[in-house]
């Protein structure tokens, strides 16, 4: 069976992913699973100045899913070139970088620095973190904002060394218009979706259940909503897509790859089963062998509609 | 630190105890063999394949016994209520040993130590009080609670060899009040006949009202506390950055640089 993914040119083991934000720099997971069977680890997002986060409580469950504005805390992009990445290298998987800026010159900054000695096998640009305000748009997210998310793709894409992917939010009314406008300003891949705004309430304090009041929805709660939105796009934009939203077993792999997903990522899922993505992988396999697909490519898009 | 294992574990026991709080014990050989006073598990309540509820529950090691573990608990909400109907012959996944424990000082000394729980805080500090006893130290253990059908493992902690007073709020036993009241007699008491207070330790755990006190009570007489604190929590292994307490050096994570922390570290008023 071949589980290799093609994406921006870079050829992967296998289409599953792990989502920024829930993997830790991968050495978290390792009493857990074996690092080299993930397909490729997307690191916690970075910026260009180290990030102390937002006030707590930063998480919360909801009905199947949960809640977070960590706001993108982090020691900067510095400290994640020297310190970090060159060991997520010797992982014996691909590493992508994740990163976030302010402004399109804090983007190009990060790239910058992510292009000298240590260079990651890609960048993801995290357009669409809920939790930080950006500037440059009058948006609150950049991919919120087609001009922005093209003018920041184009100008990192200037300067990156490695095949780069756009994260977007699925927080906008056409998803397939934003995916576009990454596309044409660069982008190898669009990987969607970051989590969903939301907000919970304690009824008997009145008060938010968060520090920062609003955060970002993520787990099973919102995946029907994430395969839609790559379907959207499938069906719209020639361009590859990692899909992301609530995976937590091989069918739901399936699912993603159906609707026009080139590989998955999974987040929350590590979150509350550490040990997750050796099984997720399993059950994949187990569908392909059971629905006699040779190849993980094949069934892309392979949505059926119709009589 | 010891290696963490998520295990899938069999339901040996889950008995009431007291009005709310029950002990969960079950077959952990790996997390057992890892595990030391102090430390936390994180449960899964939800059935292998559901969805809900996602998030497991943090639960303290209350008794670590060859290659069972007990959890007490109280029930708080769905979860823990749902953790309270698991029978024997359940199996439950269970991920640990997570965080570092208490920090116990060489064994030998005559040095003190007062423990101070609140609510189902003693959890976690009833091994602790075990240990420091095996090391030949002196333990004062004051229980607070709500109301006398909440006061838990006070009979075994007098057999361990403990001095126990308790406390209720609602004062139907021991002494009216929070149980910081009785840290603050008993230490009044301690200072006038020892004339320093400075060589006792406290170890707390309980609600953040009643740590963010004794935290007080500690720094007013120059005294070291740990403190081992409770938040919401993801995913225990210091990935998602969810669990953060601030801390005169910054945010830390309870789940990794914690739960035990120094009380001094610890910026109680964040807003």
């Amino acid at each position: 069976m071949d589980l290799t993914v093609t994406i921006g040119g870079m050829k992967f083991k296998n289409p599953l992913w792990a989502a920024s934000g829930t993997f830790g720099c991968g050495k978290e997971f390792v009493d857990f699973l074996d690092l080299s069977e993930v397909g490729a680890i997307v690191a916690k997002t970075v910026t260009l100045n180290p990030r102390e986060g937002n006030s707590t409580p930063r998480v919360v469950e909801t009905p199947s899913g949960m809640l977070n504005s960590i706001g993108l805390e982090n020691k900067g992009v510095e400290h994640f070139a020297a310190e970090v990445l060159p060991e997520m290298k010797r992982y014996g998987t691909r590493v992508i970088a994740s990163i976030s800026g302010f402004s399109r010159q804090e983007f190009v900054e990060c790239a910058r620095v992510l292009s000298g000695k240590s260079t990651p096998d890609a960048i993801e640009i995290n357009l669409s973190c809920p939790n930080v305000r950006h500037g440059h748009t009058k948006c609150l997210l950049m991919a919120q904002d087609p001009k922005a998310t093209k003018e920041v793709i184009r100008a990192v894409k200037k300067r990156a060394k490695a095949p780069i992917i756009a994260k977007l939010t699925p927080n906008v009314t056409d998803i397939a218009e934003i995916a576009r406008a990454a596309k044409d300003a660069g982008a190898d891949a669009i990987s969607l979706v970051n989590t969903y705004f939301g907000m919970a309430i304690d009824p008997l304090t009145m008060r938010p259940l968060l520090g920062n009041v609003v955060g970002g929805l993520s787990g099973p709660a919102i995946r029907p909503m994430a395969v839609k939105a790559v379907w959207e796009v499938y069906k719209k934009v020639k361009v590859a897509i990692i899909g992301i939203g609530g995976i937590m077993n091989g069918l739901d792999v399936a699912e993603f790859m159906i609707a026009g997903a080139n590989a998955v990522q999974i987040g929350t899922t590590n979150l509350v089963e550490p040990g997750a993505m050796t099984r997720i992988l399993r059950e994949y396999k187990e569908y392909l062998k059971k629905m006699k697909i040779s190849s993980a490519r094949n069934i892309v898009g392979r949505l059926k509609t119709g009589g | 630190m010891g290696k963490k294992t998520d295990e899938i574990c069999d339901v040996a026991s889950n008995k009431k105890i007291a009005e709310d709080h029950f002990i969960l014990e079950i077959t952990a050989p790996k997390i057992a063999k890892n595990a030391v006073p102090g430390q936390f598990v994180s449960v899964q309540v939800r059935e292998e394949r559901a969805t809900d509820p996602l998030i497991r529950i943090p639960l303290g090691i209350y008794r670590i016994k060859g290659k069972k573990l007990s959890l007490l608990y109280k029930v708080v909400g769905r979860g823990t209520r749902m953790l309270s109907e698991k029978k024997k012959g359940k199996k439950v996944r269970v991920l640990g040993p997570l965080g570092n424990g208490f920090m116990t000082g060489a064994p030998g000394g005559k040095e003190k130590a007062v423990v101070v729980a609140g609510g189902h805080g003693v959890a976690p500090l009833v091994s602790l009080t075990e240990k420091l006893i095996k090391d030949g130290k002196r333990v004062v253990f004051l229980i607070g609670a709500r109301t006398k059908k909440h006061v838990v493992c006070d009979a075994e902690l007098r057999k361990a060899g403990a001095r126990v007073c308790v406390s209720t709020e609602d004062g139907t036993r021991g002494k009216k009040g929070y149980v910081t009241e009785l840290l603050k007699e008993y230490l009044k008491t301690t200072e006038s006949k020892e004339k320093k207070a400075q060589g006792v330790t406290i170890y707390a755990c309980g609600p953040k009202p009643m740590l963010e006190e004794v935290s007080r009570i500690a720094k007013e007489r120059k005294m070291k506390a740990q403190v081992s604190l409770d938040a919401y929590m993801v995913c225990g292994i210091g990935a998602c950055l969810g669990c953060a307490v601030k801390t005169t050096t910054g945010y830390k994570m309870v789940c990794k640089d914690g739960p035990v922390f120094g009380s001094e570290e610890i910026v109680w008023k964040e807003r």
